[in-house]
């Protein structure tokens, strides 16, 4: 077994109910520090794999590591656990809450994982230093700090997922659509801040997308159709 | 920033529909501290009307009857006691102190109270206090009066002033014993007992402004003027009733028995903490039926919070996911949402015990003027605080409802919330 592998499925079937499986993947290997893009129609079970990676799903059957972790043999909280130790999210949209200023956004996840803790102190910062810097780096100017998040542009909102993804240095960051609420224009600038904030600290990056114009900036590429033996047109 | 925190600002975000919630749960709690408090307060007040008189003794009738035309002055005697039966039971040897009543006229609608000078040594009202003067002294002559706190304020009357009394009690339209005035001599201290609301004089001025009344109605020998009048011929023929205090409280059923058996006329002694007990035990249903729909307007409140909780659920539901995806677990999010409903019921209590202390502030004087009902304003008692707890025990058990609901939410929609 490779333990270097950020992500690992063997022979994994998800299924609701009792019906044909959502997903069925025999294997799926994805290396520490690799930046993959993952490709599928809706239906092809994006979401559900995500929810597998994020040990909010559990197979029926089949394993599924995190960073040599076995999901599977872990109870919820130690699923949660992992997630909010290891794992940032960036959605499609609404990921702020919205009645958190930018700063408050960005630290949330420091106040359910102290594994974020440790590490933005081992780095010689404090959770507050941490986000600044990331916030910069993500071209956010300083003045936006402690503005609500509502007042935030749809472009802006999403940089400040990206910072509360990478804060506390996860080793594996899952992004959901992240662009396909930007101007065309947008898309290919945040993804280059992606990409470059993952590779800074060498995270793995989970990049899903239905949007051809951004497979370019990627050296793998996952089509779900291709890995997955279950029925196209299910619904995810 | 903890969930506590958290819990705080999201409150904060929906500030308008956590204000109502806390208002109408505030303000049942409100109703509840102000109905609790008036019975607690009422039993007091009436508890304290009298203290250190082991007996009263009156003609034939219920216990409760005599306790409430003696003490509090509500009702008429059905009849009296001969002054021969008084005699008797004072030269009783257990008999320490009498306190001899007569009642049956009224000045400007309080009460006049024929007496003597025993009554200024011996009542007791509260925890054994006894009557004091706020000015002047006891009454001496036959025409002077002793005023109640409440009658001299109510009236604005000072020492020196002339009264007359009417015969009857009543507020209007009752026929003077205008030919007699009495001075008054003497203004007691509030004492919050039905003291307060009474005329006090001596027994023989009652007599001598009924010489030639003996009909009910003045006679030509009742319009002289009759201060010339002697007072060793006014012993009154009867009283209205009798306080006894004992030489030792274990001879309390024992001359309890002497009155009751006494055979020249039908008598009745009572222990007035039983009487009051008994009188007591008859407002007990209304006084619960009122403390049941106070707790039910708690409910209805604490209800209330409830279903605006569960509507702000639905549009909470993707920040439920989103803290998910930071890693709250669905421990968090049911924490969240009864840490919401904590600081709900706690804001609400604060609210209701302030209004309460407040509406008591303004409404005790009125309460003490109009009904003599004595609300001294200050912390909480042990049922206060025992039904606040109540209160809030309610409300997290109904948050629970929220809060579970939500917990089930954020186990199935996980990150994403597909509404």
């Amino acid at each position: 077994m490779n333990t270097g592998d950020a992500i690992r499925l063997h022979s994994v079937r998800f299924h609701w109910n009792q019906e044909r499986p959502i997903l069925d993947i025999p294997a799926l290997h994805v290396a520490a520090g690799e930046q993959v893009f993952v490709k599928g129609p809706s239906g092809s079970g994006k979401t559900t794999l995500l929810n597998l990676v994020g040990g909010i799903l559990s197979p029926q059957v089949g394993e599924v590591s995190v960073l040599g972790r076995n999901l599977c043999a872990m109870s919820g909280a130690q699923r949660d656990r992992i997630r909010a130790d290891h794992i940032g999210f960036i959605f499609q949209m609404f990921n702020l809450i919205p009645y958190l200023s930018v700063l408050e956004n960005v630290l949330l996840p420091c106040h359910f994982s102290k594994a974020r803790m440790r590490r933005i102190r081992a780095a010689g910062e404090t959770p507050q230093t941490a986000a600044e810097r990331l916030l910069d780096h993500l071209d956010l100017a300083s003045d936006l700090l402690r503005v609500p998040v509502t007042e935030l542009s749809v472009g802006q909102q999403q940089r400040v997922a990206v910072a509360r993804a990478l804060i506390g240095s996860p080793e594996l960051v899952i992004a959901d659509e992240p662009t396909s609420a930007l101007d065309a224009d947008r898309r290919q600038a945040f993804l280059s801040l992606l990409q470059e904030e993952c590779q800074r600290g060498n995270t793995t990056l989970l990049f899903v997308s239905h949007d051809d114009a951004l497979e370019s900036g990627f050296q793998r590429h996952i089509h779900l159709q291709d890995i997955t033996l279950a029925m196209q047109g299910g619904t995810a | 920033m903890n969930l506590f925190s958290l819990a705080l600002k999201s409150i904060k975000n929906r500030r308008f529909s956590f204000t109502l919630t806390v208002v109408s749960i505030g303000l049942s709690v409100l109703l509840l501290l102000s109905v609790e408090r008036l019975r607690h307060e009422a039993r007091e007040s009436f508890a304290n009307t009298v203290s250190g008189t082991d007996l009263i003794v009156g003609a034939r009738s219920g216990q409760v009857q005599l306790l409430l035309y003696s003490i509090f002055r509500i009702g008429n005697a059905t009849n009296n006691i001969s002054w021969e039966s008084y005699a008797d039971i004072r030269q009783h040897p257990d008999v320490a102190w009498t306190i001899p009543l007569s009642l049956g006229d009224s000045h400007r609608g309080f009460r006049v109270l024929g007496t003597n000078r025993d009554y200024f040594q011996y009542y007791r009202f509260g925890r054994k206090q006894r009557l004091s003067f706020a000015q002047g002294n006891v009454f001496e002559g036959v025409y002077d009066a002793v005023l109640g706190a409440d009658v001299a304020r109510e009236l604005g009357y000072s020492l020196g002033q002339s009264v007359t009394l009417s015969h009857g009690t009543g507020d209007v339209s009752l026929m003077e014993h205008g030919n007699s005035p009495f001075r008054i001599v003497g203004i007691l201290e509030k004492t919050g007992t039905p003291v307060d609301r009474a005329v006090h004089v001596r027994l023989e001025g009652i007599e001598a402004i009924h010489i030639g009344w003996e009909g009910g109605r003045p006679t030509a020998l009742a319009r002289i003027r009759q201060s010339a009048l002697d007072v060793s011929a006014l012993q009154p023929k009867s009283l209205t009733a009798v306080m006894l205090g004992l030489n030792s409280p274990m001879a309390v059923f024992r001359v309890q028995r002497f009155v009751n058996d006494y055979s020249q006329e039908p008598l009745l002694a009572a222990l007035p903490g039983v009487a009051l007990q008994e009188l007591w035990d008859t407002m007990a249903l209304a006084q619960q039926a009122l403390m049941a729909v106070s707790l039910m307007v708690v409910l209805v409140g604490v209800t209330g919070m409830a279903t605006a909780m569960l509507t702000s659920l639905n549009e909470r539901r993707r920040e439920m996911a989103v803290l998910r995806s930071v890693g709250a677990r669905p421990l968090h999010i049911f924490a969240l949402v009864q840490g919401e409903a904590i600081i709900v019921m706690l804001c609400s209590l604060l609210l209701g015990v302030v209004g309460m202390l407040a509406l008591q502030g303004i409404v005790a004087p009125i309460l003490q003027q109009e009904w003599g009902l004595y609300l001294p304003i200050r912390w909480l008692s042990a049922s206060e605080w025992l039904l606040l707890g109540l209160a809030f025990g309610c409300g997290l058990l109904v948050g629970l409802i929220p809060a579970y609901r939500a917990y089930r939410y954020s186990l199935a929609d996980g990150m994403t919330v597909r509404l």
